[in-house]
């Protein structure tokens, strides 16, 4: 397993097959039990190592954000629609591949020489932009492509600067890869690894994988927003590069769990490991859907800070990453005292 | 144990209630009150994962009646610290920048501080919570670190105005339904249903805490209280009817719910017979717990009690003491009953 095979998949949010075929063959050397729902979601079972122990679900999401092939024009252009939330100024001039079929294509618009003062002053809108693969009309494109197709940027891993990694989809790969990294070990907790679909377009997988699983608690991983770039005041930055893994306060889908936070930052204090918050509100993630389950799910999230996020270019640095990877391990060996700490009401 | 147990009447209840914090996401310490509160009356408390806090009274077989009134209010959760110790912050529920601007404000471990307004920010009725930050009096981040931590929540101060026959108070939506259901739970002696009262958390923000405790307790009826608009003070809208001081509003529908009619008019027919004063209730905006509670597994009837009030989500939120009573009276005499399908 590797990040840089990770983000070679494609999966736009309710095209994952290719990741999700990647994510099996990595479970099944991994886990107890692997099986796929029916939303297509991939939970893993690792057993505990002892007796009746809790189940904690962890999630991160195998989908990404992309494009879908909307109709074809008689010229054999593409016409497409984002999928999830893809800002419309980082789509033209980029390289793309559409379909299952890896089809190569690039994403253009009218020459400036032919545009207006007025319309170069907005960006273009998607209605303006279209993928063209090469075809010389509508039926040549037809055999290569069909309109439902998804697409993504072309835009490989790379290592790059001072430990620092470029490719696209590292939202959330990085929180897979933290995942598939946590199932080589095993905990005095059941850990139930759910890798989820169609995060992106409304945390829809989490949903019904939390239903089906009833965990006592979650643990959440993203690559998370990361705005320490020139021209963001520092109290818009919501995380910095390098500053370790994230820790969830709250997002737009739910208000994280207070003593599971405090536990998650009590480990990383105890195992020395600097973590950050996530000083911003806004962005849905896989924890409300997670905790409103049922009767009420604690849920928590780690995360990796990610630069230029949703673009074809999102940037982490490895050793966020990893300091990631290492702390959840830390989380899920000492979740037990957690557990059993939050047992019983009031009546006493 | 036996605990020695001060009576305490309605006024004092309310009144005690909304001195407690409690915005959303951090509701322990007001769900602590209302446990002092609630513990002699009833047999049996628990809390959920989402921090609701549920009191079960058992009945006579009759079915499970589920009453919810949300512990939360909305406030402002700390984003981020400059290093001159200023806090930049977001809304926690519908809270409107204006209404915050130049107010002191408390957080749970007391630290007080002062909402202020960038020096060169835009005019007022631009003013985005990008321009506001408070001010707790310090002059580094090091030493505002010591007081508070990014994800921290703070409330407009507390405060209870008496003003006879009316009261205010910035956490009046939604203590005064919370006090209602205490109120009701003290007086209730032999229910027909067992009555789960449920004190639910994070409604400000998509009525989040009402959801699991529905699915866990799975009643026969849901009975939401909260606050909700009038229309008796200058230039209200036309097109809500409640009135201050005309009783306990029985909800038709809000944006969120249009009420179960069978518990709607459970609720009419109850007031009648019990001599309450009530109105109806047409919200043309807002949501409430009721939707929680409706839309449960395969769909459970849930109807709501409403307390009129003006200025909901300032401030200060003002009701009227007469239509609280009605309220109480309401729901004590609804508990006392089965409900029939």
């Amino acid at each position: 397993m590797s990040l840089r095979e990770l983000t070679a998949c494609a999966g736009v949010s309710g095209f994952e097959n290719e990741v999700r075929a990647y994510l099996i063959r990595q479970c099944k050397a991994l886990a107890d039990e692997v099986r796929v729902d029916a939303l297509g979601n991939v939970i893993a079972i690792c057993h505990a190592t002892k007796p009746h122990a809790k189940r904690v679900m962890v999630a991160a999401h195998m989908d990404e954000v992309g494009l879908i092939v909307t109709g074809v024009e008689d010229s054999g252009l593409i016409r497409f629609a984002p999928v999830g939330g893809i800002d419309p100024r980082v789509m033209v001039s980029k390289r793309v591949i559409v379909g299952e079929r890896h089809v190569r294509g690039v994403i253009g618009a009218k020459a400036i020489h032919l545009t207006s003062a007025e319309e170069r002053k907005t960006p273009l809108p998607v209605k303006n932009l279209y993928i063209d693969i090469g075809a010389a009309d509508k039926e040549a494109a037809l055999k290569l492509v069909e309109p439902g197709d998804p697409v993504i940027f072309d835009s490989r891993y790379v290592e790059f600067g001072d430990g620092l990694i470029k490719s696209r989809a590292l939202d959330d790969r990085a929180g897979c890869g933290m995942l598939l990294s946590a199932m080589e070990r095993r905990y005095p907790v059941e850990l139930a690894a759910v890798f989820t679909v169609q995060e992106e377009i409304g945390t829809r997988g989490a949903k019904a994988a939390a239903y089906r699983l009833d965990p006592d608690a979650a643990l959440v991983l993203e690559g998370t927003t990361c705005a320490d770039i020139a021209g963001v005041k520092d109290e818009q930055k919501v995380t910095r590069l390098g500053k370790g893994p994230v820790v969830g306060v709250r997002d737009s889908s739910a208000v994280h769990d207070p003593r599971l936070r405090a536990f998650v930052l009590e480990t990383a204090a105890k195992y020395g490991i600097a973590v950050q918050n996530r000083e911003g509100t806004f962005g849905g993630t896989d924890c409300g859907s997670i905790q409103r389950s049922r009767g009420g799910v604690p849920v928590a999230m780690m995360a990796v800070a990610t630069r230029f996020i949703h673009s074809p270019v999102t940037v982490i640095a490895r050793k966020d990453y990893e300091a990631g990877c290492a702390l959840l391990t830390h989380v899920l060996q000492d979740m037990e005292s957690f557990l059993n700490d939050k047992e019983g009401d009031c009546n006493e | 144990m036996i605990r020695k147990v001060t009576a305490m009447n309605s006024r004092e209840t309310l009144m005690k209630l909304c001195m407690a914090f409690g915005p959303t996401g951090a509701e322990d310490k007001v769900s602590q009150v209302i446990e002092e509160m609630v513990r002699p009356y009833v047999d049996e408390i628990r809390r959920d994962a989402m921090g609701n806090l549920i009191a079960v009274k058992r009945g006579q077989g009759k079915g499970k009646v589920m009453v919810a009134a949300h512990m939360d209010q909305i406030g402002l959760m700390v984003t981020s610290i400059d290093e001159n110790g200023f806090l930049r912050v977001a809304n926690v529920g519908g809270i409107a920048p204006r209404s915050v601007l130049y107010r002191q404000v408390t957080f749970e471990n007391g630290t007080v501080g002062c909402v202020g307004l960038n020096a060169k920010a835009p005019s007022l009725d631009k003013v985005t919570l990008e321009h506001v930050f408070i001010d707790i009096g310090c002059e580094s981040r090091a030493e505002a670190l010591e007081k508070v931590q990014i994800g921290d929540t703070c409330i407009m101060q507390a405060n209870f105005l008496d003003m006879g026959q009316r009261m205010s108070s910035p956490a009046m939506d939604n203590r005064s339904a919370c006090a209602v259901l205490v109120e009701a739970l003290k007086r209730l002696d032999t229910p027909a249903m067992d009555v789960y009262g449920v004190f639910t958390t994070q409604e400000e923000v998509g009525l989040r805490g009402a959801k699991t405790a529905a699915f866990a307790i799975q009643p026969d009826v849901g009975i939401a209280v909260d606050i909700t608009g009038e229309s008796s003070y200058p230039e209200a809208e036309a097109t809500c009817s409640m009135k201050m001081g005309q009783g306990a509003a029985v909800k038709v529908r809000d944006a969120s719910v249009f009420c179960t009619p069978a518990v709607v008019r459970w609720m009419e027919e109850t007031a009648k017979e019990e001599g309450i004063p009530y109105q109806r209730e047409v919200l043309t905006f807002g949501g409430t717990d009721t939707q929680a509670i409706q839309l449960t597994g395969a769909g459970i009837p849930a109807g709501c009690i409403s307390i009129p009030g003006r200025y909901i989500h300032s401030m200060c939120e003002t009701i009227d003491g007469r239509d609280y009573e009605a309220a109480i009276a309401l729901l004590a005499a609804l508990l006392k009953k089965e409900y029939q399908h």
